[in-house]
């Protein structure tokens, strides 16, 4: 059973291939590029810097935003610019995976700015989103507990499988995107969207860590290999 | 238990060592662990471990002098962009004790200046200061913006860095802690002492750099390697420069012998006088001496600086 192939060629649990690059763009704190599969996303960081806006800022801490954007382009039938009810989702889980990890209590009333741009999309763009946003977060400078790390499992033809690409997450049975700080194991995001019995969302959940433990040696690579030049 | 060496090039929630050791700056501790929380490299000093970040942003911290840009004139101070999360504040009391003067006639939106952070409150705004030699307004020449962990690295031991370059390029640099650097000098030379600089930043973290900076300059201006007469001592001289470690107490030190050095070679320079009392403003002998001139001549000859007008109408 297990060994059956996927409509990609992958094994149940095989992840798309992945690139990550750290520190991409010039005139941000900190940026990441990240390939998975067919998604494209840069993510931009900047801050901390003085939060312009007053409601926003926190007497004890700093405080984060994220916005997570899909460009018109990056899906096959064009996406009408601009947030929507999806994107306001994910731009706030997003920021409530990230949170737990950073260590703000040195900046208080300041605010750290996360701009995620989708340039292409092939399925799990949260999560590869979460992904490479810790990579920019690290870039910029801010102490963190952890490098937070996604990774999607899901169910597809009755199997449980790792890291749905777009075909498996629209004709699959199952989506669960998870989040977790790989050096404790501690889950910042879980989301869970179909039909899963308890034992096969026990088993997504495993998949899915085991998932997100090789990504993240993926994440560490690439922020050696930017420094690390001899 | 250490896992890792002097140093190494962390990343965040790495484990660097067990128990017994104690967790300084840029480390946190979690179920007996010393972690990193930020990407650096290691500290290491009797069994205190500390990461020094590769990227900060600038806190401001009482007794730095900074590179600061007018934000913003407002009733009784100015607002001013110090390149960090936290602006700063120069009260006008600061700038001409009790008097009450127009503020945008003496500082307007847009100058640059050279401060000293008097003081940090609560909520971390940094209160500045004009007070010490050569604080004031710059005029003309660029600012490069490096990472303020950066800026010992630049300045480089006792200095040697930072004179190095100002030798050879000619150009006058003076380096706020909070990484902004000011460059003046010709204006190719101004462009090439901002890629060296650019290019220390880029680099700040592996050895052995004073010597590929001079080589760089020596390339750049003379067309040719400086000759071999010293790379020996040079060699053992550089290697320990990488020491990041203490910085803050190094860079204090430097910060202070740059300064020191600057005032010295400012106060060399008698042709450029009448521009190097307008970069101190603030300054007895400033007013004393524009007072001779206004009577030698009567005439507003600086009238282009509205610093120099500003102090002749009001002494007269």
């Amino acid at each position: 059973m297990s060994e059956m192939i996927r409509q990609d060629g992958r094994k149940f649990d095989e992840l798309r291939p992945i690139k990550i690059e750290a520190g991409v763009l010039e005139r941000a704190d900190g940026s990441a590029y990240l390939e998975v599969g067919g998604n494209k996303i840069l993510v931009a960081v900047y801050g901390p810097r003085e939060s312009y806006i007053r409601r926003l800022l926190e007497p004890n801490t700093g405080v984060i935003r994220v916005r997570y954007n899909m460009a018109p382009f990056s899906v096959d039938d064009r996406k009408r610019p601009g947030p929507d009810r999806r994107s306001s989702e994910i731009s706030k889980i997003t920021a409530d995976a990230l949170r737990p990890a950073l260590m703000l209590e040195n900046y208080p009333r300041s605010m750290i700015d996360i701009y995620i741009e989708v340039i292409e999309a092939e399925g799990g763009t949260r999560c590869a989103g979460i992904t490479a946003a810790s990579v920019a977060l690290v870039d910029a400078g801010i102490p963190m507990k952890d490098i937070v790390v996604g990774c999607a499992a899901g169910k597809v033809n009755d199997e449980v499988v790792l890291d749905l690409s777009e075909y498996e997450d629209k004709e699959g049975q199952a989506d669960v995107p998870l989040a977790i700080m790989p050096r404790t194991g501690e889950i910042t995001l879980l989301q869970s969207d179909g039909n899963l019995t308890e034992e096969e969302f026990a088993k997504a959940i495993d998949l899915a860590m085991e998932g997100c433990l090789e990504v993240s040696k993926l994440q560490k690579e690439a922020l050696m290999k930017k420094y690390s030049t001899e | 238990m250490i896992y890792v060496e002097n140093k190494d090039l962390v990343i965040p929630g790495q484990v660097l060592a067990d128990d017994e050791y104690y967790s300084g700056r840029g480390t946190f501790k979690e179920n007996g662990k010393v972690c990193s929380s930020l990407m650096g490299l290691v500290s290491l000093r009797n069994k205190k471990i500390r990461v020094i970040p590769l990227k900060s942003k600038y806190v401001p911290k009482k007794g730095d002098v900074v590179i600061g840009k007018i934000n913003d004139v407002r009733f009784s101070m100015w607002d001013v962009d110090i390149n960090s999360p936290y602006s700063g504040i120069l009260p006008a009391f600061e700038v001409f004790g009790r008097e009450k003067k127009e503020l945008n006639k003496v500082y307007d939106v847009g100058d640059v200046l050279f401060l000293r952070v008097v003081d940090v409150d609560e909520i971390k705004k940094a209160k500045l200061g004009l007070k010490g030699r050569g604080m004031g307004k710059f005029k003309g020449g660029i600012i490069v913006d490096i990472a303020p962990t950066k800026v010992p690295r630049l300045i480089g031991k006792k200095g040697s860095m930072i004179n190095m370059i100002k030798d050879k390029t000619n150009c006058k640099i003076v380096v706020g802690q909070n990484g902004l650097v000011w460059v003046k000098g010709d204006e190719d030379m101004e462009q090439l002492t901002k890629d060296v600089i650019h290019l220390i930043e880029a680099e700040a973290h592996t050895s052995g750099l004073t010597n590929k900076i001079k080589n760089k300059l020596y390339l750049a201006i003379d067309g040719e390697i400086p000759p071999e007469e010293v790379p020996e001592e040079e060699e053992e001289f550089v290697l320990e420069k990488p020491k990041l470690q203490n910085f803050k107490e190094e860079l204090e030190q430097e910060e202070k012998e740059a300064e020191e050095e600057k005032q010295e070679e400012k106060e060399d320079k008698p042709g450029d006088d009448e521009e190097e009392k307008e970069d101190k403003p603030n300054i007895a002998e400033v007013i004393e001496e524009l007072k001779r001139k206004n009577k030698k001549d009567n005439t507003f000859s600086y009238g282009e600086s509205s610093m120099n007008s500003f102090i002749l109408n009001n002494k007269k």
